[in-house]
């Protein structure tokens, strides 16, 4: 975790990440808002119905987010480490094809998937070599867990080869 | 029936063969994950819960209580072994144990940590016990006014009042409170935020948002690093055994952390790790050799790794007899009982007894399993280290959806893991605490039940929250932890607290 706020040059401008958070709070906020309103006409004789906490909630992120922009304007957020964007891209699309994957193909293949790109996200691109290895893998895992332990795991065209 | 044939019940609970080699499969597996780098114990409970799906809550909880000690056991490890606390409170362990082992003392410290691990796991667990039973009697006349106060206090202490921003801290907790309104109102049956979806009628699981911002999140977060070359672990160089005077200097530290952490953790509030923090400047100060501190003072592993270890037990005290969590490990501790449909608190420990008495039983059962595993396998858990970065964490991203799909085998529920992964990687980046939105999403719907019915007995009359006394009280508390730390960060002294953060869990 990045520690302190160092004043310097780059973070007396606004810092625009940290405004587009404000931004996504007060989306949220609104969305609550949104949602309740239809059910603000239903109360108890409490005086408190199921629209009174989210009203609240949503009401303390629109205060979050005003605090959020004004310490964004006065660069008070922590510096950020840099960030590489290959291997996140490589990771959330390994998630991504799993979870299309998943009940046409089965539970190893798509999770296969998932493990080669995971690897090729920290470095290990040979997915000719990682593939095979990542569905072998997982179809010991659902050999295990689906077999012996009884979870329900999709199975597909590979897993009814051995069940 | 005193505590003592309580327990002696638990005892032979726990001491059925199932149920023995329920816990020694919970304690290997737990030691087991929590040796791999950046898996903390909250992380380690996350993942192993679905292996505990299919089993009947007795047998289960007992292996999730051999999970939750394993998983603790192995974050002293790494942390010794690799410098990369895999838990916020390791950090400190890290500190003197990993410049004990790179001056060939990895044995050593690697054996004090353990030690003194089964030594305050033992009293604490004990303390526990002898605890629990007082603080059932105390929360039997807790009204639903005295248990909202209480969780306004640890939705406090969770959140704002350590770590280094309270702005940040508080957004965390209201997005987990955000995301507890999705799904249908208990009281009126209406549903909440679910835009028509039907996957979203009964909520979100808190085992897949853990699940998602520890494992996914934090994978996004190590691999958007880069090549870093790989982290050195030590090699176990000499005897694992600890020389007369090694014991003569840690038997003191070992019961000091504690009398440290044993407190701390048991108190209705966040911040567990504190003890660890707090027992390793007692020991600096009492010290006979101060000078060995940062150079690798056994004392320095010692005293802190006990602390951390009774605080730990310490947690399942307001866990066990109030409902409440006040770590992101304890909160899905309370899932795993939760899908059960059991409801710890006072109620658990008059309707049933044996659950409650085998649970404690076989935390002790864990603690000496644990201290004879743990030693001898010393070069096992070592093996497990040197994982290289890719297969570890691609295992890792298995295991994680594994769980989830174990759990509903459904896309939405992978596309909602993927998302929270997302969200978890972003608070990563600009320093969001995790653990806030975990225990905002399991503790909200209960503060929001509590409220509801403290103001349907007052009629809609808010004021009544104030006039109990122990209400009060606690709220006062609550007020002060919240707007203390903001006056000693806007005067400059933030440091303090920004070291007693809650990084991971």
């Amino acid at each position: 975790m990045s520690k302190g706020n160092t004043p310097s040059t780059q973070t007396r401008r606004p810092d625009r990440a940290a405004l587009v958070i404000a931004v996504f709070l007060a989306a949220l906020a609104g969305l609550i808002f949104w949602d309740t309103s239809r059910l603000a006409e239903i109360t108890s004789y409490s005086g408190i119905g199921p629209a009174t906490i989210p009203f609240v909630i949503a009401s303390v992120l629109l205060l979050l987010a005003a605090w959020t922009v004004f310490e964004a304007l006065r660069g008070d957020f922590p510096a950020r480490e840099r960030q590489e964007f290959g291997p996140v891209i490589w990771i959330i699309g390994g998630l991504a094809a799993q979870m299309l994957t998943l009940k046409p193909l089965g539970f190893s293949i798509a999770t296969g998937l998932l493990f080669a790109a995971t690897a090729a996200g920290f470095g290990k691109r040979k997915l000719w070599f990682t593939i095979p290895i990542g569905i072998v893998l997982c179809l010991g895992v659902w050999l295990v867990f689906a077999g012996l332990l009884q979870l329900s795991l999709p199975a597909g065209p590979l897993e009814h080869l051995f069940w | 029936m005193t505590t003592f044939d309580f327990l002696l019940q638990g005892m032979l609970v726990a001491a059925q063969p199932m149920n023995l080699l329920y816990a020694l499969i919970g304690v290997t597996l737990g030691t087991a994950v929590g040796v791999l780098p950046g898996i903390g114990p909250a992380l380690t409970v996350a993942l192993l819960l679905p292996v505990t799906y299919r089993l009947d809550p007795g047998g289960s909880l007992i292996m999730f209580a051999g999970i939750y000690y394993g998983g603790m056991y192995g974050g002293s490890t790494t942390s010794i072994l690799l410098n990369t606390p895999g838990e916020s409170a390791s950090i400190v362990t890290a500190l003197e144990g990993n410049k004990m082992a790179r001056k060939g003392r990895g044995g050593p410290a690697l054996a004090t940590a353990a030690i003194g691990s089964f030594v305050a796991g033992l009293i604490a667990t004990l303390g526990l016990a002898f605890i629990a039973p007082f603080v059932v009697k105390l929360a039997l006349v807790f009204g639903p006014r005295e248990y909202f106060a209480l969780m306004v206090l640890a939705f406090v202490t969770v959140s704002s009042a350590f770590g280094d921003s309270t702005l940040r801290g508080l957004t965390s907790l209201f997005i987990g409170f955000a995301l507890a309104i999705i799904g249908i109102d208990q009281l009126t049956g209406q549903a909440r935020m679910s835009f028509g979806v039907p996957d979203l009628l009964d909520g979100i699981e808190v085992t897949t948002l853990a699940v998602a911002m520890f494992a996914i999140g934090e994978s996004l977060y190590i691999a958007a690093q880069g090549e870093q070359g790989p982290d050195k672990v030590e090699a176990v160089k000499g005897s694992v055994w600890m020389t007369a005077q090694d014991w003569a200097r840690s038997w003191k530290a070992w019961l000091r952390g504690t009398l440290i952490g044993f407190p701390i953790g048991a108190m209705p509030a966040g911040g567990a790790e504190i003890g660890t923090f707090l027992s390793y400047a007692a020991e600096k100060r009492l010290s006979k050799h101060p000078e060995e501190f940062g150079h690798g003072a056994i004392e320095g592993v010692a005293g802190p790794e006990a602390a951390n270890n009774a605080s730990a037990a310490g947690t399942l005290v307001p866990l066990l007899t109030l409902g409440l969590p006040t770590t992101a490990t304890a909160a899905i501790m309370l899932a795993g009982f939760q899908q059960y449909g059991l409801q710890p608190g006072p109620l658990l420990f008059a309707t049933n007894p044996q659950l409650v008495w085998g649970l404690i039983a076989s935390l002790l059962i864990a603690n000496f399993m644990l201290l004879v595993l743990n030693l001898p396998l010393v070069g096992l858990w070592v093996k497990l280290l040197t994982i290289p970065k890719p297969w570890l964490y691609a295992g890792i991203l298995l295991f994680a959806t594994l769980g989830t799909i174990g759990a509903n085998p459904s896309v939405f529920e992978l596309g909602m893991l993927l998302a929270f992964g997302v969200l978890g990687y972003g608070m990563r980046i600009f320093g969001y605490p995790i653990a806030p939105v975990v225990v905002g999403l399991i503790l909200g719907p209960l503060a929001e039940q509590q409220l509801r019915r403290a103001l349907a007995i007052s009629q809609g009359d808010v004021t009544v929250l104030f006039t109990s006394p122990v209400a009060a009280v606690l709220l006062v508390i609550a007020a002060a932890a919240l707007i203390v730390p903001l006056i000693l960060r806007a005067r400059g002294r933030g440091q303090v607290l920004s070291q007693l953060a809650a990084n991971e869990d």
